[in-house]
């Protein structure tokens, strides 16, 4: 059991690892960013009163919540190169988890925008504010308040989701421990320290999100 | 082609339908053992007992802050280190049963502590016992803040049980990717395993959302 828990053998693999970590890394900054672009695009769509506009991003926002992730990663792996698009792994990689986090990000800040009081807007305009200063001036500021803990939720729920990408053999910290595995098969220390780089990162957004989540209420009490 | 690969796909669409009969099988037995064993961690989580509720938060933390293809990996792998061999199918259970109880043991023990203290000061005083407490009076009232992200997490638990696919089980997203390497046509056969899981999940994401308004206080 746990007494022969070879350190020595993370030690060595120790670089492929912290690797792996960079890599896992960089996919989740990268991929949240252009998720975050994609969900606001989406959900200044969904809430357009153009039903041109808005039909498609409902069945985008829709779509993408019904089906799992790893479907969505092979839909695009297997079918991009039927189109005759190559494109690398890892970017069929970010793609996926571009396209799958926009939906719940634009359902996220759609449920911010939607917390603040219509009678708020309605104060806005009869102030004399155009559209895009009860915008920057009432609903933002109120707004992120409600929308930054689920959001760093959705960074969270992102990095865990990075680890499919090792199905479609991205070099990321899960296929890490998978090369590990089949090059020495020590599967319980390779598994449990993937799964305690993993633990580090959620920690870290964790403590993030809470004290996000306490400066709302701070926000609010005033 | 496409004609000649579609014809090919709707010939073994009986294979598809197995798979999702699996994936229902999966998914229905991990809902239910989840919400029993996410229902009981959650009223210790919530409970008086410091050194149960530290553990529990443990588990907790571990399942919320590993991706769920590593705990499978573990569970697959590593039990059979400690002289544990289980089968692929009853591996998947305990991963689905493990991972979703400790996501559903923190949606309840927020609903409890939803409700105000006076509520159980008054059930005490009544005369109840604690298991009566919790049955009669607290747990109706959280049930109102339990639910809708109760159903929402049915949800994600239902797509999850795509990940159990990568220890073997023969479900659909399984069924989808042995099919690709007969019909390389990802498109036409990774749309169908999307439509089939779209099938069983939307249901649920519409009960979800009439929950949230229904629900709303």
């Amino acid at each position: 059991m746990l007494a022969d828990f070879n350190f020595r053998i993370i030690f060595e693999y120790l670089p492929l690892f912290l690797q792996g970590l960079q890599s896992t890394f960089l996919i989740s900054i990268v991929s949240l960013m252009l998720a975050l672009a994609t969900g606001i695009i989406a959900c200044a769509c969904r809430l357009s009163h153009l039903k041109l506009i808005k039909f498609p991003a409902i069945a985008y926002i829709e779509l993408m919540r019904s089906t799992p992730l790893l479907v969505q990663i092979y839909f695009l792996y297997f079918g991009l190169p039927t189109l005759g698009i190559r494109i690398p792994e890892i970017q069929t990689g970010i793609l996926a988890l571009m396209l799958n986090s926009g939906a719940y990000i634009a359902e996220i800040i759609r449920a911010g925008i939607s917390s603040v009081d219509t009678g708020q807007l309605e104060a806005g305009v009869s102030s004399g504010l155009n559209y895009f200063q009860r915008m920057r001036f009432i609903v933002l500021p109120q707004a992120l308040g409600v929308t930054v803990p689920p959001l760093l939720g959705q960074a969270i729920v992102l990095v865990k989701d990075s680890a499919l990408l090792s199905l479609i053999s991205v070099m990321e910290l899960t296929r890490c421990g998978q090369t590990m595995t089949s090059e020495r098969f020590m599967p319980s220390e390779a598994f449990f320290t993937v799964a305690f780089f993993y633990m580090c990162i959620y920690f870290c957004l964790k403590a993030l999100a809470d004290w996000s989540q306490k400066k709302l209420i701070f926000r609010e009490a005033f | 082609m496409m004609a000649f690969y579609f014809s090919r796909l709707v010939e073994i669409f009986p294979f598809f339908l197995k798979g999702l009969w699996m994936t229902t099988q999966i998914a229905f037995i991990s809902l239910v053992s989840c919400t029993l064993l996410g229902f009981f961690l959650g009223i210790f989580r919530s409970g008086r007992n410091v050194f149960l509720k530290r553990i529990i938060g443990v588990y907790v933390s571990f399942v919320r802050g590993t991706p769920f293809v590593v705990q499978i990996f573990i569970i697959f792998f590593i039990l059979p280190d400690w002289g544990i061999q289980l089968k692929a199918f009853p591996a998947a259970l305990l991963a689905m049963a493990i991972m979703g109880s400790a996501f559903i043991c923190e949606i309840v023990s927020g609903g409890i502590e939803s409700i105000s203290r006076g509520q159980w000061e008054a059930a005490a005083s009544s005369g109840l016992t604690l298991s009566q407490q919790l049955r009669l009076v607290i747990v109706p009232q959280a049930m109102r803040v339990i639910l809708p992200p109760l159903v929402g997490q049915y949800v994600l638990l239902i797509k999850d049980t795509s990940v159990v696919s990568v220890i073997g089980v023969m479900e659909l997203t399984r069924v989808g990717w042995v099919t690709v390497v007969r019909i390389p046509e990802g498109l036409m056969v990774f749309s169908l395993v999307g439509i089939l899981y779209f099938v069983i999940s939307y249901p649920l994401i519409l009960l979800s959302n009439y929950l949230e308004r229904r629900m709303a206080l």
